[in-house]
């Protein structure tokens, strides 16, 4: 069945993007148009979402050409929930765009690469072909370089310099990974590449090659040891792009590696899923061992992605439904929960005219809304039980623990810790102790960055208080990754 | 021919590696053009190399080349083209900012304390 509704969370921010080229000088009207533009964006995600819960997994080939010869964008509930919660963040961080962003900024494009990347980010999220996925990776990507480089500071060219060079040579990995797909299968739609690795059962080469891909999606994901190039990247742009960096580009390399790891490579999974296992849990680890060890307010938060990735890949390594089930959970909470933290140290680093906590102090007099925002947001990280982070750590842990694979469980268990003690001291050093004189607080308009992180901290709380009543559309996206089944069925139309 | 083939991207390869580990910023650039450059044979290689005519409906020959593998590379090309370009006015951006075009001297001290 074919439903137009899929390509909306892709259309909409393509012509708006291209609408905003034309007003380059225009500022109110940029502001005015991109706002239009993600909201129509969320009504549309929220649509597919309600579309895909009630009548199961949505397709549609584009220019009618049968399933395996062109190309599908298919959106099961996975996917549309991941294009709904980017939708959400991209709103949030434009809003707080408007108040954070210089002038010079915005007239060079801002506005109209930020809906590229979104473009790039939900089309990654929904298309049905191992190409078209290239595809958008480089849209996402693109633009991901122009953001990092827009401004043209110092640190800007110099660590733009060093993410693009990192992302050709992944990228190029990319291409030669799908060249050798394509000998062996001879497809490109994701559900037939599906169909036919499972009919030619286990094979040395596809082993090769799945763990080809695990590098190249590592590399865009940053799992040890391809994560080098991520905290000197994340670290130089300003606050708005950090957090859509931070919440986004990594999760679509996560995401591609559950989809890749749960719709193809199901024949040797004694293999390649052991594998995966370790390298989460030595990403856990790499990632604690960064947030204890800086002073640094960015930093701290960057290692924290890093921990991140590697607790939903423990999970997606797991394969069962039930850690399935935990790190759909844990990926949609992070990514909410990512966002709203970089906005808040961002506001933090503003106010304090430096990144580094030796240099803050006594926050919380003058400004306790930003305090306690973050003070929940930082529980919420933690996993503190009716917050958002704590079912889906759980759901990993326990089933980790019935497979009788406790050191892993023991380390994400450890690992929540490390992210408790590591937030906390941002905390306790940047709000608590004697107050300090900033130089340029007063030009600071907290009241209405302060929007934003609260949206996104208030939607962090509701998503762990409503777990019950999220839970059956979670357990929905779960069930698809676990059975490939479904999703071959549903694209191919047997 | 695919064994001939093989062995020159390998070559392409190697080449591009080297390139990309050294110091100049333009060299890794090159390293860079010679990686796609690789990737894009690699590509039509993987797609087959079995005689046939150009895929063009108006030859009307028994047999033709897989056109799919030259639809991927032809979109290949154009992207790691913009990719490119960007890279090279930012080698040069950065050299006017920066004033160097070493690698090893591009190290940021701020935030790594």
């Amino acid at each position: 069945m074919n439903n137009s509704l899929i390509v909306l969370p892709l259309l909409i921010p393509f012509i708006t993007a291209i609408i905003l080229i034309f007003f380059r000088k225009n500022i109110p009207v940029q502001r005015l148009l991109s706002v239009i533009g993600s909201v129509l964006t969320i009504v549309a995600a929220s649509f597919l979402v309600a579309t895909v819960y009630t009548k199961g997994i949505q397709t549609t080939n584009l220019g009618n050409w049968e399933a395996p010869f062109g190309i599908t964008l298919v959106s099961d509930m996975f996917s549309a929930l991941l294009v709904l919660t980017t939708s959400i963040i991209a709103l949030v961080c434009l809003l707080y765009s408007f108040h954070s962003i210089e002038k010079s900024r915005e007239e060079h494009y801002y506005y109209p690469v930020l809906f590229f990347l979104i473009l790039g980010v939900n089309g990654a999220f929904t298309t049905g072909d191992i190409f078209n996925l290239f595809v958008f990776f480089e849209v996402m990507l693109m633009a991901s370089y122009v953001l990092l480089a827009i401004g043209g500071t110092k640190p800007q060219l110099r660590e733009t310099i060093k993410y693009l060079l990192v992302n050709i040579i992944s990228s190029g990995l990319f291409v030669i990974a799908i060249a050798y797909l394509y000998s062996i299968v001879g497809t490109l739609n994701m559900a037939h590449i599906g169909m036919r690795l499972n009919e030619m059962g286990q094979s040395g080469i596809v082993t090769v090659i799945a763990v080809l891909f695990l590098i190249v999606f590592g590399i865009k994901g940053a799992i040890f040891p391809l994560y080098f190039w991520l905290p000197g990247a994340y670290y130089v742009p300003p606050a708005p792009v950090m957090a859509l960096f931070g919440a986004l580009l990594t999760k679509v390399g996560v995401y591609a590696i559950t989809r890749t790891y749960t719709l193809f490579f199901t024949q040797d999974v004694a293999y390649t899923h052991g594998l995966l296992e370790v390298l989460a849990i030595l990403t856990i680890i790499i990632g604690a061992i960064g947030a204890i060890a800086y002073s640094d307010v960015k930093k701290i938060i960057i290692y924290n992605i890093i921990i991140a990735i590697g607790v939903i890949l423990f999970g997606i390594s797991s394969f069962t439904a039930e850690a399935l089930t935990g790190s759909v959970f844990y990926l949609i909470h992070d990514m909410i929960i990512k966002a709203a933290l970089f906005l808040l140290i961002g506001i933090i680093i503003k106010i304090a005219g430096s990144s580094n906590l030796k240099e803050m102090g006594g926050l919380i007099n003058r400004y306790p809304g930003l305090a306690w925002t973050y003070f929940l947001a930082a529980l919420a990280l933690a996993g503190v039980p009716p917050l958002s982070g704590f079912i889906g750590k759980v759901l990993i842990i326990r089933s980790g623990i019935e497979a009788g694979n406790y050191w892993g469980s023991g380390v994400v268990l450890m690992s929540s810790l490390f992210v408790l003690f590591s937030v906390m001291r941002i905390f306790i050093n940047g709000f608590w102790g004697e107050a300090r004189e900033y130089k340029n607080e007063e030009t600071v308009p907290v009241k209405r960055l302060l929007v934003a992180p609260v949206i996104l901290t208030i939607c962090a709380v509701l998503y762990g208080v409503g777990t019950e009543a999220i839970y059956p559309i979670i357990s929905l996206a779960a069930e698809t990754l676990s059975d490939p089944e479904i999703y071959i069925n549903a694209v191919l139309k047997e | 021919m695919e064994i001939l083939m093989a062995i020159l991207v390998g070559i392409i390869f190697m080449s591009a590696t080297y390139l990309m580990l050294s110091k100049s910023l333009l060299r890794i650039i090159v390293g860079t053009g010679l990686l796609s450059h690789g990737v894009h044979l690699l590509l039509l290689t993987m797609g087959g190399l079995k005689t046939g005519a150009a895929p063009l409906l108006g030859q009307q020959a028994e047999a033709y080349s897989d056109p799919l593998p030259q639809a991927l590379i032809l979109t290949a090309i154009v992207i790691s083209f913009g990719v490119t370009a960007l890279f090279l006015v930012l080698a040069y951006r950065t050299y006017q900012e920066l004033g160097t075009d070493n690698m090893e001297l591009m190290r940021g001290k701020e935030g790594n304390e």
